[in-house]
């Protein structure tokens, strides 16, 4: 098949909270990104090294930096199912590496070819619609990283307007953090629980029957917020939507 | 003031539980984000600005030493005096022998943090003279013995009932039956009782927004009018500022004012923008007879040059507090001295040290919006983050947390431990799960079911299902 070899390669960069806690996400990811016409690779990965970084640890973010990029580097492009991970790596390696003679330009150039995978597809891809189909009203929480860091805001909704049968409802201060912030969450669990309430609320106050987002940090703490609260909202990663395949139950939710 | 920021947790959940506080924090949106969003949507070169502004301060930062000799030149051609203090008690000593050689009783002051670093209006009491707030939200938590919760707007987690209620208190020369219901009334008696101590003061001290080298100027926005009073009646004019307001010229100082009340509180422009240059000239209505400039350092010099310094570009509009969802929860006095927000997470390490302050730069999910927001630029997060990493290195931090997250990277940087341990993980957390989908409880996870049910794993990794292409 001489055709394939034209296809770009591309490396999933699947984050620890996908490969934890719902894979469903990383097969999501790989459809839609077959689907644009790449050739989806996953190499053997841990974590992209965020937790370490936030909390001052340079030494073992460094570790784990260098071993991403060596493990990524021979990717046309990295694509990042997380707004978070992939602000991680593309903003933050770099900064991390800026007085680094070795590791800054190769750090530069990996930033370069990794992109969240939503902005991948319509940015890079051009993928201007999906052929996906989903009955009821969504509401879509824009993650703090996704919006400041990487730069994604008009993109899922526009591949959401050309989903089937879903309509979108914005709620009130979309830009509004979710409380989640890693491990800011257990550090000040009050502050966190104020942050996530008013978010519930405003998730409540759209009408949406689903919330979407392109993070599943901050969609696991939003389901847990809206279970806790017994609301009828259901929480997914906006890839489960766009790829069609929702047969796997909301995040929080069991098999019926 | 007594640095209370390692009772941060303590005072936050306090603050959380404080339904006064919550009921007057939830007029930050309509009172600041929304009108600020608005004076900024009317404003097409706000970016072009915020680059504009920055490089002006990056450029007074990296010359700062000749524009603080220039401006001192400026100013003692005026006819003014220029005096330098290295630490809080230095500047507290340098104010107190002004006051004390004009025989001050009382002064009156315009809004200044400087003087909230200092611990001013204690040093002065403690010296048998009064100091007298003039802006109105100091002016009731002077009342109320409160140190300010916002750095634009003092009072800004007092209620107008609270309000009224300490209006009542202090004010027993007023007639008790007296109608206060309406802002207006409130404002009225305040301005009323106000007028006669402007009248009475010896010595009037202002803040300064900006000290202007170019002139020797010193510049006030304020929307009360309270500051004019202050530094034109009195004899004596006392400008309290520190080394970053220096900006060049009048042309820059322009420039950034354009900034600076659409962050602030979405206004074009102040009410009143004031400069004042040297005492009362021969032929001038008005003015103080003598005019000094008290300048602090207090730590700010030491961060010149490291990766701190870009605070130093800070302007004080307050953008940041107002749009932090933490600021937003907790309120100012949370953070337990002179400064709050995103803006105080950066600034109280440097001027208390890292070692009192460290919850401040921990308390934050680094959203982003504060740098978002930022008329200067100034990237906070960044800076919380490197005040970790201080505090990592310093092993400030807890000893549990260290002793995770060390396990956890000692995992994630050896993938084949990795792959069993959180293959077994997932496994166990999706077995005990089963039926369920989520957690209500979980040892060791109460940080996080306090509050919120924890989804659960799904029972296999996805690095495991895709090593077995067994895709669902």
């Amino acid at each position: 098949m001489a055709k394939e070899d034209n296809r770009p390669r591309v490396g999933l960069l699947v984050t620890c909270l996908v490969d934890l806690f719902r894979p469903g996400v990383g097969f999501a990811a790989v459809r839609l990104l077959e689907d644009a016409g790449c050739r989806v690779e996953v190499p053997e990965q841990t974590c992209c090294g965020q937790p370490a970084y936030n909390s001052g640890d340079r030494r073992d973010t460094a570790a784990l930096a260098q071993r991403v990029i060596t493990t990524f580097e021979p990717y046309d492009y990295v694509v990042v199912p997380s707004g978070s991970c992939a602000g991680m790596v593309k903003v933050h390696y770099p900064e991390l590496f800026a007085d680094d003679e070795e590791w800054r330009p190769r750090a530069e150039a990996f930033a370069a070819k990794v992109h969240e995978i939503v902005s991948f597809l319509v940015d890079v891809r051009g993928i201007e619609r999906v052929a996906a189909a989903f009955a009821g009203t969504v509401t879509y929480h824009d993650s703090c990283a996704s919006l400041r860091e990487v730069g994604v805001r008009d993109q899922p909704r526009r591949l959401l307007a050309s989903v089937s049968g879903l309509s979108l409802a914005e709620m009130d201060d979309t830009e509004a953090c979710c409380g989640f912030g890693g491990t800011f969450c257990v550090k000040y669990p009050e502050i966190s629980n104020a942050m996530v309430s008013r978010k519930t609320a405003a998730i409540a106050a759209s009408g949406a029957a689903t919330v979407l987002a392109g993070d599943l940090g901050c969609l696991i703490n939003i389901a847990g917020k809206l279970k806790r609260e017994g609301a009828p909202v259901a929480a997914r990663h906006v890839v489960e939507v766009l790829a069609g395949m929702i047969a796997t139950p909301p995040i929080g939710e069991a098999e019926r | 003031m007594d640095i209370a920021s390692p009772a941060f947790k303590a005072s936050a959940y306090r603050a959380l539980h404080d339904a006064h506080l919550q009921q007057a924090l939830g007029h930050i949106r309509t009172g600041f984000i929304d009108k600020r969003a608005a004076a900024i949507a009317a404003l097409p070169e706000f970016e072009a600005l915020r680059q504009s502004a920055r490089d002006i301060k990056n450029h007074t930062l990296a010359h700062l030493d000749l524009y603080l000799e220039a401006y001192e030149e400026k100013v003692r051609e005026a006819g003014g005096e220029v005096h330098y203090a290295a630490t809080a008690e230095e500047a507290r000593a340098l104010v107190l022998n002004i006051c004390q050689q004009a025989g001050a009783r009382t002064v009156t002051k315009g809004k200044s943090m400087i003087a909230e670093e200092i611990d001013l209006n204690e040093h002065l009491a403690a010296n048998g003279i009064e100091p007298v707030e003039t802006d109105l939200g100091e002016y009731i938590i002077q009342l109320r013995h409160e140190p300010p919760s916002h750095i634009i707007a003092p009072a800004v987690h007092v209620t107008k009932d609270q309000v009224e209620a300490e209006f009542r208190r202090a004010h027993t020369s007023l007639p008790p039956g007296r109608d206060l219901t309406e802002p207006s009334a409130l404002l009225g008696e305040a301005r009323a009782l106000l007028r006669q101590r402007f009248l009475a003061a010896d010595v009037g001290i202002t803040g300064a927004n900006f000290l202007i080298a170019e002139t020797g100027t010193s510049v006030i926005v304020t929307n009360e009018g309270n500051g004019d009073l202050t530094q034109t009646l009195p004899r004596v004019h006392i400008v309290l500022a520190t080394i970053e307001k220096i900006t060049p010229t009048l042309d820059d100082v322009s420039q950034i004012l354009r900034l600076l009340s659409r962050s602030a509180t979405g206004q074009d422009m102040a009410v009143y923008t004031t400069l004042s240059t040297g005492p009362r000239r021969p032929g001038d209505p008005d003015g103080p007879e003598v005019y000094h400039v008290v300048i602090l350092d207090n730590g700010r010099s030491a961060v010149i040059g490291t990766e701190f310094q870009d605070m130093l570009r800070c302007i004080r509009c307050g953008a940041c507090m107002n749009h932090c969802p933490v600021y937003q929860a907790v309120g100012g006095h949370a953070y337990g001295w002179v400064y709050s927000g995103p803006m105080g997470a950066v600034l109280t390490p440097m001027l208390v040290g890292i070692d009192k302050a460290g919850q401040l730069p921990n308390a934050s999910s680094f959203c982003g919006r504060c740098e978002a927001v930022c008329p200067m630029q100034i990237p906070l997060p960044r800076m919380m983050r490197h005040w970790r990493e201080r505090e990592f290195e310093r092993r400030l931090s807890p000893a549990t947390y260290r002793w995770g997250l060390g396990l956890w990277a000692f995992v994630a940087r050896r993938p084949r431990l990795y792959r069993v341990a959180t293959q077994l993980a997932v496994a166990v957390l999706g077995a005990l799960a089963r039926g369920k989908g989520r957690f209500r409880r979980l040892p060791l996870a109460g940080g996080w079911t306090g509050h919120r049910d924890l989804p659960a794993p799904q029972g296999r990794t996805f690095q495991q299902m895709w090593s077995t292409r067994s895709r669902p």
